[in-house]
């Protein structure tokens, strides 16, 4: 097992809706339970990323505010940026600067306050996350976006809208017992069919639930990391890609090219495939992102990830558990903090520290972040010492 | 006239494309190819990443493309309420080339399947901004 890098601690904030704090009083909550999980103390960071989507901010160049109330000046500090994906892009950043050789632990810190904006100006920012030369002037919106995604992959394969509907009940199952997720409710098959179309066929039920919440991630090298932690858990792989903005640059709607190639990244560098994954945490902003993530991964071949969520294969118990934490579905999305949410996860069940969501004696998992409409595409893996 | 006129909301001003929108005000839309490599175009662009050059012609969309997916918005961002229901769709027309837009209102949601021929036609809108749409072929 490759053991140059790891992560020695992890810590995320509730995920809730309309935080009553700012948002360096958000960032500290999963900073505050990342360092007291690694038992370390501001001077032992070497440098911090902050990472967001910065639209959502009224604070411009939020790393600034941030290393400063997080008490890590006068390191240095930077801000990295692929919406959804950002703290994935943290890691990676992070994964880098520690083989590098310039530094020996640092901090990667996401954070999204979406209530920071209105509810208009929050759509209509999510809505310039599409190409708003050739595309925004149609009126197109997120879900309409992934709709078409869902309409493609049930055209091509067969796959239907209770296929779609059996993942957000998987969603909610878990996200009810997730303490930190934002929606804390089991939904039915049948609620989640008969939720209000947003964008043909997604539904309501379909869509991820906004939120507010920060996650920080603490990553070390090698040997360095082994001495400073009882747990350290290696990353074994790192994927990344990047695909046309505009839909028009796609050659096919039925999976996202960035999964894919991030994917066989992650895997080629961990020398292992989707059959060694025992947990993962897919992006699921919307049910039929999930399904399409269980064939870009591997999991299942194309077409067949219908079956995977029929059969319950996706659960705990079944042959790959996957968003055993409510996704970002129930647990919440919101942005920049979650890819650190997700690596948090994942470590927890490295460590066999996931509760009554724990998958028994995982010892390798993965971790699949999407940034924007398949702009972005993070793919790690992680495995336990 | 710059791009702002361009769709129900437009979020550019100008861009050196700007032509594209007196193309579709003489009732015409089109792409562009590149003098240098002859790589073709659309969304048209200024200039080719293929080879480098800033030359470009223009050349009309024609014939007939097939729907390759489609969504009908019930919600819509700011500014774009007034024209719901309306349904996006991305088409094909010929190879490598795509078109994202958006079906016209004269389609019927039951007669809408992937695969199905469709054009491109430019339209005036209701705010004096233009744009295309796609018809029955």
């Amino acid at each position: 097992m490759r053991k140059e890098v790891a992560i020695i601690g992890v810590g995320q904030s509730a995920f809730v809706r309309g935080y009553g704090g700012s948002i360096r009083e958000l960032a500290f909550e999963g900073y505050r339970e990342a360092m007291e999980d690694a038992g370390l103390t501001s001077k032992d960071i070497d440098a911090s990323i902050i990472c967001s989507a910065p639209e959502y901010d009224k604070q411009r160049t939020p790393a600034g505010v941030l290393a400063e109330y997080l008490g890590l000046n006068p390191k240095p500090t930077f801000y990295i940026e692929s919406v959804c994906s950002s703290s994935s892009m943290g890691l990676r950043v992070a994964y880098s600067l520690i083989k590098s050789g310039l530094h020996d632990v640092v901090l990667v810190l996401g954070f999204q306050k979406m209530s920071e904006i209105s509810s208009a100006d929050s759509q209509e920012r999510m809505g310039r996350g599409a190409d708003i030369m050739w595309e925004s002037p149609f009126g197109t919106m997120m879900p309409a976006y992934y709709a078409m995604h869902a309409r493609a992959h049930f055209d091509t394969y067969g796959s239907t809208e209770e296929d779609l509907a059996l993942i957000r009940v998987k969603a909610a199952s878990y996200g009810s017992i997730n303490e930190k997720a934002v929606y804390q409710k089991e939904v039915t098959l049948d609620q989640v069919v008969t939720s209000d179309v947003v964008s043909s066929p997604l539904k309501r039920f379909d869509c991820c639930a906004n939120a507010d919440g920060s996650s920080c991630i603490i990553v070390g090298k090698g040997e360095k990391a082994a001495r400073m932690t009882q747990k350290p858990v290696w990353i074994l792989g790192l994927g990344a890609a990047s695909a046309p903005l505009n839909m028009a640059g796609r050659d096919s709607l039925t999976g996202l090219s960035v999964a894919r190639d991030a994917a066989q990244q992650a895997y080629e560098m961990a020398g292992v495939g989707p059959g060694d994954i025992d947990v993962a945490e897919v992006h699921d902003c919307f049910t039929i992102a999930e399904l399409m993530a269980y064939e870009d991964l591997g999991f299942a071949k194309p077409g067949g990830g219908p079956q995977l969520i029929r059969e319950k294969q996706t659960y705990i118990g079944g042959k790959i558990p996957i968003n055993v934490d409510g996704g970002l579905l129930s647990k919440g999305h919101p942005i920049g903090a979650t890819g650190g949410s997700q690596l948090r996860t994942i470590v927890l069940q490295l460590r066999g520290e996931a509760g009554s969501m724990q998958v028994k004696g995982a010892k390798v998992g993965l971790v699949h972040n999407i940034g924007g409409v398949g702009i972005y595409g993070n793919v790690t893996i992680l495995g336990r010492g | 006239m710059g791009f702002d006129r361009f769709g129900t909301v437009s979020f550019t001003t100008t861009s050196r494309v700007d032509h594209f929108v007196d193309l579709l005000d003489s009732g015409r839309v089109a792409g562009t190819r590149c003098k240098g490599c002859g790589e073709s175009f659309f969304p048209p662009r200024a200039d080719c990443c293929k080879c480098l050059s800033g030359e470009m012609a223009w050349f009309e969309i024609t014939g007939t493309g097939k729907l390759i997916s489609y969504s009908t918005l019930s919600y819509a961002p700011t500014g774009f309420e007034q024209d719901l229901p309306y349904t996006i769709a991305l088409v094909e027309f010929g190879d490598n080339l795509r078109l994202f837009g958006r079906l016209s209102k004269e389609i019927r949601a039951e007669e809408i399947t992937i695969g199905m021929n469709l054009r491109v036609a430019p339209v005036e809108l209701p705010n004096g901004h233009v744009s295309y749409e796609f018809r029955r072929a």
